[in-house]
């Protein structure tokens, strides 16, 4: 066990005593931690020590991204045959029902400008891929191969094509870190599809819980509701899917009812999310404007956002 | 505990850091990952009580904020429970490096249960944190590891002499 050290220098007496170290360490530590947590005053700094990093990410990524690659590249015929079928048929089914959307979507635009009430809508996305690299335990978040240098900003929505995944919480120069919607210190503005009843859907740290601690047990919802996003913390745009629920426990003597969801999204399989950029209000009205489809409408349009809490 | 002064040392250093890095970085099934052992922290310990000229405080504090970097919730959390342990393992350098295997493993388990508890305190600080009893698993795998590392690294050690 015990080998002898050939060399004599002595140990002690050499820089400033461990003590002094271990003292000067410690109080910049704090410090870090203090400005990062309390103002994110270190944001460009983690951001260049992430680049630093970053080779470490892309390396443990590798095989995983490797493989896929390489049974994509050498997928058989048979199977990309059926795969094609499979997609032409979901192609096919959700052009049917966009001939609705898009009619859909005119109405709606149509009543928003009758109300003077303007929404983005037709956000700008982009791909990006989750990372096989571990993040922390016990938090539910993901890495993603999006950073920084692609736009990708602090608080902005992921989702995957059946709902909302999370939000980008940390970001680096060419990654960043999304918090799931399940995570225990994520919350959520929800509204239900059915009636509007508004309400904040929390993460429980549980993969495929939410819970929605403030609804009382008058609240008007049930067992397969559909929850959407609300869009009132202005950070997930309105209307996209967020959970159905799945549990409603209406206890007389309490004032909420105990009520659960499961997001829709498919938090724990998921390879590839979007990123959105939520349309500013002003933008999306400037936008709407240019289109002129129904003559009513279309002359108030420019002026309309400035003033439409005005006309509520 | 072979004491590693060599030439390359720093080389075999900087080599096990970025292993035990990169094994931190690795995705595991749930199960697994939760009792992933600290390996990083384990390696700082050693190269601590064999190569003390070469990993000084200043190294484990930067092993540590580069834990934070890559996985942390902030800067400064894993940094300064690294630098806890580190600076015990040093002020008792002498001593350790000399106890048996098993007072040793047992002196790890025990920087060990302090580096998890310091985590874990500030990320209640923080937060709410997340007190599922599975949180402390890695202080037991990590101590089982021990004398594997041990005996692995004095093998290079002594090979690369």
């Amino acid at each position: 066990m015990v080998t002898l050290s050939a060399d004599s220098r002595p140990i002690i007496g050499r820089g400033p005593p461990l003590g002094a170290r271990f003292f000067f360490l410690l109080v910049i530590s704090i410090a870090v931690m203090v400005m990062d947590h309390r103002g994110n005053y270190l944001d460009t700094a983690r951001m260049w020590m992430g680049v630093a990093l970053h080779p470490l990410n892309v390396f443990v990524d590798a095989p995983h991204a490797a493989w896929s690659w390489l049974t994509e590249s050498f997928a058989d015929r048979a199977r990309l045959r059926k795969e094609n079928a499979e997609l032409s048929e979901e192609l096919r089914v959700a052009r049917i029902k966009l001939l609705r959307y898009e009619s859909l979507v005119e109405e709606n635009r149509r009543l928003r400008e009758l109300r003077e009430a303007s929404q983005g809508i037709g956000e700008r996305t982009l791909i990006a891929e989750i990372m096989n690299v571990a993040v922390e335990e016990f938090r539910h978040r993901v890495r993603i191969n999006k950073g920084a240098s692609h736009g990708v900003f602090e608080g902005q929505p992921v989702i995957d094509a059946f709902g909302i995944v999370g939000q980008v919480v940390r970001l680096d120069k060419f990654s960043a870190q999304v918090i799931l919607i399940t995570d225990a210190e994520h919350a959520i503005p929800v509204q239900v599809n059915r009636n509007g009843i508004r309400s904040i859907a929390m993460g429980t740290g549980k993969l495929g819980t939410l819970s929605l601690p403030f609804m009382t047990i008058e609240s008007d919802i049930k067992v397969g509701d559909l929850l959407v996003s609300s869009g009132l913390d202005g950070i997930f745009p309105a209307g996209y899917p967020v959970a159905t629920v799945t549990r409603v426990e209406r206890n007389p003597q309490d004032t909420f009812a105990t009520v659960e969801a499961k997001p829709l999204a498919l938090l724990d399989r998921d390879r590839e999310v979007l990123l959105l950029w939520p349309q500013k209000d002003d933008a999306a009205a400037s936008a709407s404007a240019g289109i002129q489809v129904d003559t009513t409408a279309a002359e108030p349009a420019g002026e309309s956002p400035a003033r439409s809490p005005a006309a509520e | 505990m072979a004491v590693a002064d060599g030439q390359n040392t720093v080389l075999r250093v900087l080599v096990t850091v970025l292993l035990a890095l990169i094994f931190a970085l690795i995705e595991l099934p749930d199960v697994v990952s939760r009792a992933r052992p600290e390996l990083l922290l384990l390696v700082v310990i050693y190269w601590s009580l064999s190569a003390p000229r070469i990993v000084g405080l200043t190294f484990a504090w930067a092993c540590g904020l580069a834990v934070d970097v890559l996985t942390g919730p902030i800067l400064g959390q894993h940094a300064l429970a690294f630098l806890f342990v580190a600076f015990l393992t040093h002020k008792f350098q002498l001593r350790i490096r000399i106890f048996p295997i098993w007072h040793q493993t047992l002196t790890v388990f025990m920087l060990l249960a302090l580096y998890e508890f310091l985590v874990f305190w500030i990320d209640g600080v923080i937060g709410p944190a997340i007190t599922t009893w599975t949180r402390w698993l890695p202080v037991l795998t990590s101590t089982v590891l021990w004398p594997a590392l041990v005996a692995v690294l004095d093998t290079w050690n002594r090979r690369s002499r």
